[in-house]
């Protein structure tokens, strides 16, 4: 199974299952694979099971069936190797604030018994941007610097397997667009990436995505793939009051599916063939002006939809 | 017609040499879904806190359903409802404990609770679960029931910060369904958010970068003034340059 | 090896950047020597004392007038007899006697070496120390005196016999009482808040999926601890000596090997503490009630055990407090070595290997 001493997956998981007390399943059978050098991402809300899922295979939890395994390596009987191969940034991390940026740098990179130089190279881009403030402590940094300096952090030891969990949560648009192009920089180094996200839309930047919801995967492929499998032509229509045409496409019997879409709403009619503009005379007659009604490109947020 | 419920003119609050909020006016009208948005650090939070009586302005005017920010603190309280991600309801309480409770400090009578909580457990489904604890509840629920909490006494506005972080797609948009019927109700939403499709479902939004407004109007407008095809664009032109966050 | 010296480096710099709790750390064994000190100790003047002179020759004449025109002392009565003596001790009213032998002259001319016996009233056994220092000086004045005219060393003993309380329960034992429970305080609450708030904050999680040993992560952040209460005990000895005037009469480097005994069993049980806790108030509480609360009460510092209901006297037992405060005592005070303190030691090195093995057995290197 290994190539070039590199195995063939960079991570497998097969039927896993975590159950938190009696009752609550936190992971209900999941498989999926990740292969090397790719991103690969894990999407669904908060509570789905991302955070399980990341902390089995970063060894940090036992798996109450099925196995997993990282670079080869089973997470529970190998541990110890699997730990001098990840790298692992938790949804929760701080980092130590009463360190400085430098201090932190150095503590990670000592603690996985490597130095900050021997590894430069992968974090130089990102470190450019620190740098200027590498004498302050990291409890002063601003929330993106932070988040910089735990990427930072995370991949000093030169990670084969790079779990990122949630790393853009409760961060500005801005800041999320900046984290995925050093996400992308970071593929070209070879090192395979490992991100959970509830943001639907940073779907796209993944190689591959695993669609997540209660514990269970809806569907795991490229989000190309993903999109393409939607079953009906979705249409996006817009008219001058929102709230009222969301409730009249609800009620409306031709409608199979209808949401609120950003500034439009999403609709997808029960009939194939149906009449484009039947519907718009008909949210016409029911009061609605400025009405726009055309076919739309299927997100991965639709999908979502369809798949719950 | 329309009849504003929040004014501000020329607010500002500062900490020590650093500026938070830099002279921000602005009207919300009675019933208007208002979106505040703005990058990590441009001083939404710090803005929020004054609007809710939190934090006295250094300077600047503003009145909060009529009540002064600076001397009406405790009017203003009684008049607004306020709903964060963070800090919601209480988990080790059960759903119908956390209506009473929040029921009660709003003054509202045994009766009152007694009726509002059949209503709102009637409309967010959750008959099952009215004994049980919040801490079980999923994500999605929590929210909408820490929604329903926060308008139980009918305030005139409710401010919501962030409510739909990490929430699945289907339960934000009932969600949004939930402030909808608010609004229709005649109450005022002032909404922060991530999400930039959610922007959209605002009457209007306002875009602020260190501490200044940068932009406010509809959606719609916005998005012909940037020559941008959706909110996301509009965003990123404006909050791009900004100097700090957090 | 590197790794271990990078990760105490790192501790050493929790704990000082912080600075509110740094002042906590080492104002607070100050502050309650202190106020331990001077809220018992207050300075006496005129206390009544008897004076039995058997001697009546030139030196004991000089030596009582020193005392008379002392303003601490007020010479009630001279008496002739043991019983007299006696007696006048029993009134209670009388703090000391002050004996000279006969021959007391002739001892420390000719033999260079006198005795003068001294009873203190040790009810009140501060108020008795601060006496005897008071006629210690006295003597030791005299003496150096009567050296200046001589060529020969002379010497003056004071035997001091304290009655009623002659282990001198009380006051003065507040400096092992104190040691106990700075060295507790320290060790116990701030390693199990430090472990705690790494797992906390999510640091620990990343120390976990790191190579580095987990023993490893809990032995380096008792370190840290470990050095800064061997400081807090060379202050709290240095204010006792030069401040307090209560001199350790053990040997010094066996008082410091029991104290670093003592570290180690607080430091096991901070980190045991913190294997089974998961937020920061609980590891305080826990340590504050179920550490500190035992120690003040059954170290035998503040409340004589021996007073105790035989139930409570047996968990006193369990208290390592309890021991280590013996062995302070019976070093700094009586003065006594390993020989007598060996059982209490073994003991203590009991309880810290017990609570090793249970803290280890109980750490995990997952998360649940």
């Amino acid at each position: 199974m290994e190539q070039n001493g590199r195995a063939e997956n960079a991570v497998v998981v097969r039927n896993l299952v975590k159950v938190y007390g009696k009752e609550k399943t936190a992971v209900d059978h999941v498989s999926f694979s990740v292969k090397p050098g790719e991103i690969f991402g894990l999407i669904g809300p908060d509570g789905a099971g991302k955070t399980s899922i990341f902390r089995v295979l970063t060894t940090l939890l036992l798996p109450d069936g099925g196995s997993a395994t990282v670079d080869g390596l089973d997470v529970v009987k190998d541990y110890k190797q699997i730990r001098n191969r990840v790298g692992y940034m938790p949804g929760k991390f701080s980092l130590y604030q009463d360190l400085s940026v430098e201090e932190n740098l150095n503590f990670f990179a000592t603690v996985f018994d490597t130095t900050v130089e021997a590894n430069y190279h992968l974090i130089k881009e990102i470190y450019d941007q620190l740098e200027p403030f590498k004498k302050r402590r990291a409890g002063k940094l601003s929330g993106g610097m932070k988040q910089k300096l735990a990427l930072c952090c995370a991949l000093i030891h030169k990670p084969v397997v790079l779990f990122l969990d949630e790393p853009t949560t409760g961060v500005d648009p801005v800041s999320r667009k900046e984290f995925w192009e050093m996400l992308k920089q970071l593929k070209t180094q070879n090192i395979t990436i490992v991100v959970s996200t509830p943001y639907m839309d940073e779907a796209n930047m993944c190689d591959e995505i695993a669609l997540i919801q209660s514990g269970r995967l809806l569907s795991v492929d490229t989000p190309g793939n993903i999109v393409k499998s939607y079953p009906e032509q979705l249409y996006a229509v817009k008219a001058d009051n929102m709230h009222k045409l969301l409730k009249l496409l609800r009620s409306y019997d031709k409608v199979m599916n209808s949401y609120a879409f950003g500034e439009f709403a999403h609709v997808s009619f029960k009939d194939p063939q149906v009449n484009i503009s039947e519907v718009t005379d008909y949210l016409k007659q029911e009061g609605l002006a400025d009405i726009e009604l055309r076919t739309t490109a299927v997100t991965i947020e639709d999908s979502f939809i369809k798949l719950l | 017609m329309s009849e504003a419920v929040i004014t501000t003119d020329k607010l500002t609050k500062r900490f020590g040499d650093f500026v938070a909020v830099s002279e921000i006016s602005f009207e919300v009208d009675k019933g208007e879904i208002f979106g505040f948005l703005g990058a990590n650090g441009a001083g939404k939070t710090t803005a929020m806190r004054m609007l809710c009586g939190l934090s006295i302005p250094s300077s600047g005017k503003a009145t909060i359903a009529g009540f002064d920010v600076y001397k009406q603190t405790e009017q203003i309280k009684k008049n607004i409802g306020y709903m964060s991600q963070k800090f919601s309801l209480y988990e080790d309480l059960t759903v119908l404990e956390n209506i009473r409770f929040f029921g009660g400090i709003y003054g509202l009578t045994d009766k009152q609770i007694k009726t509002k909580s059949d209503q709102l457990i009637n409309q967010l489904g959750l008959q099952q679960e009215v004994k049980k604890l919040v801490v079980s509840l999923p994500l999605g629920w929590k929210q909408k029931l820490s929604f329903s909490v926060a308008v139980l006494h009918e305030p005139k506005i409710v401010f919501l910060d962030e409510p739909t972080g990490g929430v699945d797609p289907v339960t934000r948009r009932q969600f949004w369904d939930l402030i909808y019927d608010a609004a229709d109700r005649g109450v005022t939403i002032f909404v922060t958010t991530h999400y930039m499709d959610e922007a959209e479902y605002c009457n209007r939004i306002s875009i602020m970068v260190d501490g200044v407004i940068k932009a406010l109007d509809t959606p719609r407008k916005l998005k012909d003034n940037f020559h941008a095809a959706n909110m996301d664009e509009v965003f990123y032109e404006l909050a791009r340059g900004a100097k700090r966050s957090e | 090896m590197k790794q271990f010296v990078i990760f105490i480096r790192k501790e050493f710099a929790h704990v000082l950047r912080d600075r509110k709790t740094l002042l906590i750390l080492f104002g607070m064994p100050v502050v309650q020597i202190l106020i331990f000190g001077f809220a018992l100790t207050s300075e006496v003047k005129d206390a009544r004392i008897v004076i039995m002179d058997q001697a009546r020759d030139a030196a004991s004449r000089q030596i009582i007038s020193k005392i008379e025109a002392s303003r601490y002392f007020e010479v009630d009565k001279t008496v002739r007899s043991n019983q007299e003596m006696k007696e006048a001790l029993k009134q209670g009213d009388i703090r000391l006697a002050v004996i000279f032998p006969a021959n007391f002259n002739y001892d420390l001319v000719h033999q260079n070496d006198a005795r003068i016996q001294v009873i203190a009233d040790a009810t009140d056994p501060n108020n008795a120390t601060t006496l005897i220092s008071y006629i210690n000086a006295i003597i030791q004045d005299y003496e150096a005196d009567f050296n200046k005219t001589n060529n020969v060393p002379y010497r003056i003993l004071p035997e001091i016999r304290f009655l009623y309380n002659p282990e001198l329960k009380g006051a003065p034992n507040y400096v092992p009482g104190v040691m106990a429970l700075v060295l507790m305080l320290v060790c116990v609450m701030m390693t199990a808040v430090s472990i705690v708030k790494e797992k906390e904050t999510g640091t620990m999680e990343i120390l976990l999926v790191s190579p580095f040993s987990p023993l490893k992560i809990i032995v380096a952040k008792a370190v840290p601890y470990l050095i800064l209460s061997l400081v807090n005990v060379v202050t709290i000895l240095l204010l006792s000596v030069f401040v307090l005037d209560l001199p350790v009469n053990g040997n010094i480097f066996l008082l410091f090997a029991e104290s670093t005994l003592f570290i180690i069993t607080c430091l096991v049980i901070g980190i045991f503490i913190s294997v089974k806790t998961n937020t920061m108030q609980v590891a305080m509480l826990i340590s504050l009630m179920g550490m500190m609360l035992p120690t003040i009460l059954f170290s035998g510092f503040m409340f004589p055990i021996e007073n105790m209901p035989l139930p409570l006297q047996l968990i006193s037992n369990v208290i390592p407090a309890k021991w280590y405060y013996i062995i302070v005592k019976d070093i700094m005070i009586k003065g006594l070595g390993l020989g007598a303190i060996w059982k209490e030691t073994l003991i203590l090195a009991g309880i810290t290997i017990f609570m090793l093995v249970i803290s280890l057995k109980s750490f995990k290197i997952r998360l649940s």
